[in-house]
């Protein structure tokens, strides 16, 4: 399995980069980490004309404490952002979700930014990106903007980027508010750090006890992650008795629509999807008891 | 198509070499330099085998551009080796505790438990698991190569212990 021939450009800055995609006429694709592109060129799911090289670009690295959000640029690693303090301190969920994106080897070189833009319905980041109301900016020759992760994952490897834009962070919301905030990821799989089957993310803000505000996300379903309001919002102002999670497993389970593959079935993930959702639940409630 | 010109060190020594933009860093390593000790297997990222140093830190060079290596420090599985005549006390272990059978996944599996030996000679059994977590093995059941990376660190332990050198480093 080789990647079919591509020209190949080296960009040393975003601006670099954004002209080198306006010139593609549409057959440009960015490569950071490459740990999902190249196999997608391995196998010929993808056969861009350009290939245009952001990894070395320095404005495109590094992780920042910024006004109420944790930027983290493109091109920072997966293995940086997991050992980031700022990221374990202020995302914790993000760090969770980091633990089982592949493996040491595919951490060292995939990026953040790298696995928003490729949205694979099993990325652990995508998740914790959509739970968080994270805000992701990209910049093409002609213009920038800022989108709202609820609208940037529309489907399995597909997102609100155009072919000339090149993502360049990632704005992950600091959860602020009366009380203690906890985080629960949850996730089945073949062996640690394959593709999930299921996983789903949780991060809940309890008061004395009550559960405030909720965010639920399911990934793994075979298309992209879904945010699932329906199960968060009879939680909200519950203490998480069983009878509350019952309704919202039975909320989560009736408003999701996993598909079925040669590793597993749509009911099974259903009903995986029910018993990591109690889980995750339970860490985030044990994780806000902690603190 | 485009080619383009690289250079890179390997194993110690500095190589400049013009590369097809679509020549992964593993055949790359294989075909041109013919350091065939990292071997191919997925091609797509899934099994390991192809695991290298990559300025000290272990990554998949089928999922790397040869071009994309410029400038790079890489060390293969040649580089473990003290010379060619003598092996190291990791890929003594191995071969002390059976920890291969067919040898395919072998030099990955040397890259990733280098890799850990390097951050630490103290690993526990998990810290090895998650080490080769990435590596596939269809032959030894995997406990022979954690008692390998187990034995390594130990004797590495003693060497410094001895007046050794392994500051975690080999």
């Amino acid at each position: 399995m080789k990647a079919a021939n591509f020209d190949y450009s080296c960009a040393a800055s975003i601006d670099e980069a954004c002209r080198l995609l306006a010139g593609a006429n549409g057959e440009g694709r960015v490569i950071a980490g490459g740990q999902t592109l190249v196999p997608l060129l391995a196998m010929r799911l993808a056969r861009p004309a350009l290939l245009v090289d952001v990894n070395r670009i320095e404005e495109l690295r590094g992780i920042e404490l910024r006004a109420g959000v944790v930027a983290v640029k493109a091109c920072t690693t997966q293995a940086n952002a997991l050992a980031s303090e700022i990221v374990r301190e202020k995302v914790p969920l993000l760090a969770k979700a980091l633990s089982f994106v592949g493996h040491t080897q595919t951490r060292n070189r995939g990026t953040i930014g790298g696995s928003l833009a490729n949205a694979d319905p099993a990325a652990e980041i995508c998740m914790a990106a959509l739970a968080l109301d994270c805000d992701i900016a990209a910049r093409s020759a002609a213009s920038e903007r800022i989108t709202p992760s609820a609208k940037f994952f529309q489907g399995a490897m597909t997102t609100a980027l155009a072919s000339d834009e090149c993502l360049t962070e990632a704005l992950f919301p600091i959860w602020k508010g009366e009380g203690r905030t906890g985080t629960g990821f949850q996730e089945v799989s073949i062996r640690r750090g394959d593709f999930a089957l299921l996983a789903v993310a949780v991060q809940a803000l309890f008061d004395d006890g009550v559960c405030r505000r909720i965010a639920i996300v399911v990934g793994g379903l075979g298309g992209a992650p879904v945010r699932v309001h329906a199960a968060a919002a009879p939680l909200v102002g519950t203490r998480l008795e069983p009878n509350d999670l019952s309704r919202a497993i039975a909320a989560l389970q009736g408003s999701i629509e996993p598909q079925s593959d040669i590793h597993a079935s749509s009911d099974y993930r259903r009903r995986v999807a029910g018993a990591l959702l109690e889980r995750a639940i339970a860490e985030a409630r044990s994780d806000a008891a902690k603190v | 198509m485009s080619r383009h010109e690289i250079t890179l060190t390997v194993n110690g020594r500095r190589h400049t070499a013009n590369v097809e933009a679509r020549v992964t860093l593993v055949d790359f390593l294989r075909d041109d330099l013919r350091l065939t000790g990292t071997h191919t297997g997925c091609e797509h990222g899934v099994c390991g085998a192809c695991s290298i140093l990559m300025n000290g830190k272990p990554v998949r060079s089928c999922l790397i551009f040869a071009v994309q290596a410029a400038d790079a420090d890489i060390v293969t599985v040649e580089g473990l080796a003290p010379d060619p005549e003598t092996l190291s006390i990791l890929q003594d272990s191995f071969w002390e505790t059976h920890g291969l059978q067919c040898g395919y996944c072998t030099p990955g599996m040397l890259i990733a438990a280098r890799a850990l030996l390097n951050e630490t000679l103290s690993p526990t059994e998990e810290q090895i698991r998650d080490a080769i977590g990435g590596n596939l093995c269809r032959c030894t059941g995997y406990k022979p190569i954690v008692e390998a990376i187990k034995l390594a660190s130990m004797r590495m332990r003693q060497s410094n212990e001895a007046g050794g050198k392994y500051a975690g480093a080999e």
